[in-house]
């Protein structure tokens, strides 16, 4: 969103004098903190397993760690536009399974090519989607409940689909490629510098907008600290991912739908609708927008980004199986969405929770697998992250509540 | 008074509302006049909110119909009355606290870059923001900054950013329910000052509100509801606050009251 760091006029306020903290918010450009305190618990987690095992940070592991949040944190983009309307979705993980395992059967049982098996694959987690938000708009049941049924009832077409095979190996160039992609160094650094400028440039005509229409604008140095922490942590990530095998596809992917979908929720009438039923579906419905068409859409949106993920995953590991979607899938979605700072309650986050939520859940999972961890203890540290993360939320939520008066 | 019967810009005739077991409007008949403020005044579920709700296609009418400038017209949704010029301040507000001021001031109705497809034409924050810091000024509504989110703001501040909402937009007719009930007195002012600008600008206004002294500031006539039904109405300019009080507390007229039309302030009536 537009933030106001020089304030021309609109200076009401006698407030306190700034703190450190203020200083430090005024750099970032936005009132609150935002995702910094999460980077800091991931630069924390990332010390911890570090000293604990030095492959850690390596290259190849941190590559490999990318790849694993990729298939999740997709999953988890749809999740966060779902918490964002105040809903939740039950059925993601289930429904990346089953899209998975469709892919598969066509493209492997019955011939299909990789693009078309793809494309249905993702056709049917939309259609999955659409049906889910249109029964729960249509009979006004809480999405809990109708996606609960949905979890249910898409692992057993999933089970259904495979049939007696159980497991389907992938060898189709197109369907194995998608995670299995890795671009030369120089498409690393070009695409990473291309992005960089882009980011860098939209900032300044903004802040040339606000300028000439006398609006308060972001200053000099938020905007260079800005660029710089971009900056830096794009040449870091390229460079490590140049150092294993280079930059890989379904990390474009990844991160090229987080900045499509942040687009779109920030920038968009769409995304505008998204946050004001979030926020209080009366007060928009009164507003005339049209609140269970945009529930519909932001289901069946949720699902076929499930079902991305599902393919993003399949293509990873090479195969689809029936506990493929199963399991932890969808706690970790949820987890990475709440774990990011997208609240539970609507109305509250960004896209952006997607990334960071993922790599904070990866992180500690993979560093645990490092540790060779039995899965026991596993279960019970990511439950307790969770735990944390939605303690966060709550808490969060109650002081903004108490400001509000 | 006007000889010649002009025609309401807005009129309700015979408006029946029903929850359950308790009638909220039974019979109810309406009007307000281009350029004419009505007070419209009752005790607590008197059924005045339902009755504004109604015409805002908040809730649909049991029986009833509605006429714009003398037309009759079906409201199916809060769109049809935001496309007749009709806005509404409501008693709950219904702002999104966790959106800024200039997204509530906007809601529905954000502004776009004209020049690209609507599909991906981004938001038009500066435009939008702009014009918000306009409102917000010439309604001296006191706000650190337009993008404030509207959950940190203090009830007054909300009901502020609430009444430019319904005001910003060139409408024919505003609804105002209770629109100082968390105004200071420099703010309340503000609002009944607007009242009269909206007035004079030839729109026209109808004010809920429990507070008479306001009600006989700024309005031309008083209509008077009393347990879903309309009791009673009376001109401003030559009805006094006891004639108003006991309308709504129903102490004079008692249960003769059914019609719409006449009642006993006969020197008051208007049309
Ligand atoms: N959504 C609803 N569901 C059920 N009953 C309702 C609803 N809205 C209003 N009512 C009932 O209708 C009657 C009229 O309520 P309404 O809100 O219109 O009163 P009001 O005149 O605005 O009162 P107040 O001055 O307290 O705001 C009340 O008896 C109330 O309980
Ligand atoms: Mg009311």
């Amino acid at each position: 969103m537009s933030t106001i760091v020089e304030k021309p006029h609109l200076k009401e306020e006698p407030e306190r004098p700034p703190t450190r903290l203020d200083a430090l918010r005024s750099l970032l450009g936005q009132s609150d903190l935002g995702v910094l305190p999460i980077l800091l618990g991931l630069v924390v987690i990332w010390g911890i397993f570090q000293l604990a095992n030095p492959h850690f940070l390596s290259a190849r592991n941190l590559t490999n760690l990318l790849l694993q949040a990729a298939s999740t944190g997709t999953i988890s983009i749809g999740l966060v536009l779902i918490l964002l309307l105040g809903e939740i979705d039950l059925s993601v993980g289930a429904v990346s399974g089953l899209c998975g395992s469709i892919v598969a059967v066509l493209n492997v049982n019955n011939g299909v090519s990789g693009p078309i098996a793809v494309l249905a694959g993702l056709l049917a987690g939309l259609a999955i989607g659409l049906f889910q938000g249109m029964w729960i708009t249509r009979f006004r049941i809480p999405s809990f409940i109708v996606t609960l049924a949905g979890l249910l009832g898409w692992q057993g077409t999933q089970l259904l689909v495979l049939g007696e095979t159980g497991t389907i190996n992938l060898r189709d160039p197109f369907v194995v490629g998608i995670a299995n992609t890795f671009f030369p160094q120089l498409i690393g650094w070009l695409v990473g510098i291309i992005f960089v400028v882009i980011v860098i440039v939209s900032m300044l005509l903004e802040r040339r907008q606000r300028m000439a229409a006398e609006l308060p604008y972001r200053s000099r140095q938020a905007i260079i600290f800005r660029s710089a922490l971009i900056a830096a942590a794009m040449i870091g990530s390229i460079a490590v991912l140049n150092a294993d095998r280079g930059l890989p596809l379904a990390v474009i992917i990844f991160v090229g739908l987080i900045v499509l979908f942040d687009l779109i929720t920030r920038r968009t009438i769409f995304g505008r609708h998204i946050y004001a039923v979030g926020g209080d579906p009366e007060a928009a419905r009164r507003a005339s927008i049209n609140v269970n068409g945009i529930r519909v859409a932001v289901f069946g949106l949720g699902s076929m980004l499930a079902a991305l993920g599902g393919i993003l995953g399949e293509s990873r590991l090479f195969a689809v199986n029936q506990s493929s979607g199963g399991s932890d899938t969808l706690l970790n979605a949820i987890a990475a969405a709440v774990i990011g700072g997208t609240s539970l309650f609507g109305g509250f986050g960004s896209v952006w929770s997607a990334l960071v939520g993922a790599l904070v859940i990866f992180s500690i999972s993979n560093g645990m697998d490092l540790l060779a961890l039995p899965s026991d203890i596993k279960f019970i540290i990511t439950g307790g992250v969770l735990l944390v993360a939605v303690t966060i939320d709550a808490i969060s939520r109650r002081m903004r509540e108490v400001r509000g008066r | 008074m006007e000889a010649s019967p002009r025609t309401p810009i807005l009129e309700l005739k015979g408006i029946s509302k029903r929850f359950g077991a308790v009638q909220a409007l039974k019979d109810v008949n309406f009007e307000v006049f281009t350029g004419e403020v009505v007070g419209l005044v009752g005790d607590n579920g008197a059924g005045k909110s339902t009755l504004i709700k109604c015409i805002s296609g908040i809730y649909p009418i049991d029986a009833g119909e509605i006429f714009f400038e003398g037309k009759p017209v079906t409201i199916t949704g809060p769109k049809d009355v935001g496309r007749l010029g009709i806005e509404t301040v409501y008693q709950d507000l219904a702002l999104c606290d966790n959106l800024d001021v200039v997204a509530n001031l906007y809601l529905g109705r954000e502004a776009i870059n004209q020049n690209v497809h609507p599909l991906v034409s981004p938001l038009n924050e500066v435009k939008m923001e702009k014009r918000a810091i306009e409102v917000l000024k010439t309604l001296s509504v006191k706000l650190p900054s337009p993008r404030r989110v509207v959950a940190s703001l203090s009830g007054g501040q909300r009901q502020s950013v609430a009444v430019a909402r319904a005001v910003m937009w060139n409408s024919r007719v505003v609804l105002l329910d209770e629109p100082t009930a968390a105004l200071g007195v420099a703010q309340s002012r503000m609002v009944l000052d607007l009242i009269l600008q909206l007035k004079k600008q030839g729109l026209g206004v109808v004010v809920i509100s429990h507070n008479l002294a306001d009600i006989f500031e700024v309005v031309d006539r008083i209509i008077v509801l009393r347990l879903g039904r309309r009791v009673g109405t009376f001109m401003a300019g030559s009805t006094s606050r006891e004639q108003i009080v006991s309308a709504i507390t129903g102490a004079e007229f008692g249960e003769v009251e059914e019609n719409n039309t006449a009642n006993g302030s006969e020197g008051g009536m208007a049309g």
